[in-house]
């Protein structure tokens, strides 16, 4: 009987239990002491915040529906026509004399043993001969015509949320005060760098806007990898191509913008990574909460609105 | 335990328990019913706005000599391996017919010389496949729009079917495949687009084997799946619904979308 109490009792406390913490963490500081003074500050406007979440979805729908289209041929090439033999990079796999696989990763000239990761991973225990693994495609076993559903589904969401963005950064301000790049932004970068490298983050008045590596990291990644992923995706359909040929002539061949929309993919898992280090290591709650509500607590800030 | 080490237990909770969710999400989510509409509703969009900036005769870029490719990689069916296949090659494809029926007023059949009889068209492409590789090639052919000025299409016919020589399952498992001819259509648009041929020469040769011999369908503002090799029959109709899987083709059978132009 004890036993069967046991779901009844914990069903009704947990949602309880996990709505006070989930307002406990929206609306505490990121000073612990819970009676000092707190300076909120609102950071981000609703359209950044829901365009934020909206793009953090998207981009991973995308990237891993993108490595298993990647998986249907594991080779990257430069020009026009695909030169088999010579790839700039292919995942693979060799059958050992005992007959398992090898994964190999070749780059250039360098081949690397990848097994279990790369060119060769096991799929629901099974070993395979796959290019990305399972757990980072969608979806996990090797379907190319549903990877590409999801693809050219999210791809649509993808443009609909940066035009949105945009827009709206354009409209607010929010692009001329906080992403276009500054003179001084290039001037201040060598010290910023420095200071980011000893994990010395803006503090009161100067937390309130974005940093110049901020600037220029959210410009490049918004304005320039946004438009050339895109770009390069529709360089590989072979239909808009007929309609704009220009796009294979900037990119210089539909394998170089297949190469170059690859880069762009892994340049965003980059970014996402640094970004997920940065918010954890500049303060998290307050990071995260700020993305969520719009406000930042200024550590510190006299000058900090008080609410 | 201090408040601030219960939110980062609460936090660490919602990360793993969200991750968990999303992983065992994306391997079931792909195999829920409703999901594969849902994705699918885009490639109505999608064609559409293709369609809007590639017109009816935007045409696909050509190459000159020196861009194709050393060798034109086959993929696919390497040889259809059926017994009236065989015949066809032993004695060089001499009774190959193809027909045109269906919604037309001249039903035809063709034979091969009569097909390189007719006007022909010679055009340096890049075969894109779904894979993700490229190739060029020189391909001649008859443009489809000719054999179809022939056949004079009547009202309503919306859609070109191509009939293939190639069997893509094996029922009885000899190791041969015997049933599922591979089939694809194309619509009016495609079909009657300049570059879009029966083709029977690839880099100045009849067509090898490998590569669709004796005739395969070009379109080349759509990828490798949408030009169907060892091609045998034209049918012209309204709707393809009633034919096979009711997809359109052999592999949007499989799933695959029935716009070839992504």
């Amino acid at each position: 009987m004890a036993v069967a109490n046991e779901p009844a009792r914990t069903s009704t406390k947990r949602p309880i239990a996990i709505w006070a913490a989930i307002k406990e963490f929206l609306t505490y500081g990121a000073n612990s002491d819970p009676d000092a003074p707190r300076h909120w500050f609102y950071r981000h406007r609703l359209f950044i915040r829901i365009t934020h979440w909206s793009n953090a979805i998207v981009l991973c729908v995308m990237l891993m529906s993108g490595l298993q289209i990647f998986n249907a041929h594991s080779a990257l090439y430069w020009g026009q026509g695909a030169d088999f033999d010579h790839p700039i990079l292919s995942l693979t796999a060799m059958q050992n004399d005992d007959g398992t696989l090898k994964g190999i990763t070749q780059i250039g000239p360098w081949h690397f043993d990848t097994t279990g990761f790369l060119g060769a991973s096991r799929v629901d225990g099974q070993w395979n001969v796959r290019g990305f693994p399972s757990w980072a495609t969608i979806p996990g076993p090797q379907w190319l015509a549903m990877g590409r559903l999801w693809h050219f589904f999210f791809a649509w969401l993808f443009v609909t949320n940066g035009a949105i963005f945009a827009a709206f950064a354009f409209a607010s301000g929010h692009f001329r005060r906080d992403l276009e790049p500054k003179a001084s932004d290039f001037t201040r970068l060598p010290a910023e760098i420095v200071h980011h490298a000893k994990l010395q983050f803006p503090k009161g008045e100067a937390a309130k806007s974005y940093n110049g590596i901020q600037r220029l990291t959210y410009f490049t990644v918004i304005f320039i990898l946004g438009p050339l992923v895109v770009l390069t995706g529709l360089t590989m359909s072979p239909t808009m191509d007929a309609a704009f040929p220009f796009l294979p002539w900037i990119f210089m061949g539909r394998q170089s913008a297949r190469t170059i929309h690859f880069i762009c993919a892994f340049s965003f898992l980059a970014f996402f990574i640094v970004h997920i280090v940065m918010v954890v290591l500049s303060g998290s709650w307050n990071n995260i909460r700020s993305m969520i509500t719009g406000n930042y607590e200024i550590e510190g800030a006299p000058g900090g609105q008080h609410e | 335990m201090s408040s601030a080490a219960t939110r980062r237990g609460f936090l660490v909770r919602v990360v793993a328990g969200v991750s968990t969710l999303a992983l065992a999400g994306c391997n079931s989510v792909s195999q829920q019913p409703w999901i594969d509409p849902l994705l699918r509703s885009a490639e109505a969009l999608t064609k559409r706005v293709q369609r809007l900036f590639g017109g009816s005769h935007a045409l696909a870029q050509e190459f000159t000599k020196a861009d194709i490719a050393p060798t034109f990689r086959a993929n696919g069916t390497l040889d259809p391996g059926t017994a009236a296949y065989r015949n066809h090659v032993a004695n060089g494809f001499k009774d190959w017919r193809i027909t045109v029926t269906g919604l037309v007023e001249h039903p035809l059949s063709i034979s091969l010389d009569q097909l390189r009889a007719m006007p022909s068209r010679t055009q340096i492409t890049r075969h894109d496949c779904v894979e993700g590789w490229s190739c060029i090639g020189e391909w001649k052919g008859t443009q489809l729009q000719l054999i179809l000025a022939l056949a004079k299409p009547k009202e309503g016919a919306r859609y070109v079917v191509a009939r293939c020589a190639d069997p893509m399952t094996d029922t009885d498992g000899d190791g041969v495949n015997d049933s599922d001819f591979y089939y694809e259509s194309l619509d009016m648009v495609e079909a009657t687009h300049p570059q879009t041929i029966l083709a029977y020469e690839l880099n100045g040769q009849p067509l090898p084997v490998a590569n669709g011999a004796p005739v395969r369908i070009r379109a080349e503002r759509q990828l490798g799946y949408k030009q169907p090799k060892y091609v045998m029959a034209i049918e012209v109709v309204d709707d393809y619904s009633k034919i096979a899987g009711g997809k359109g083709g052999y592999w949007e059978d499989q799933g695959y979308n029935w716009w070839g132009g992504i």
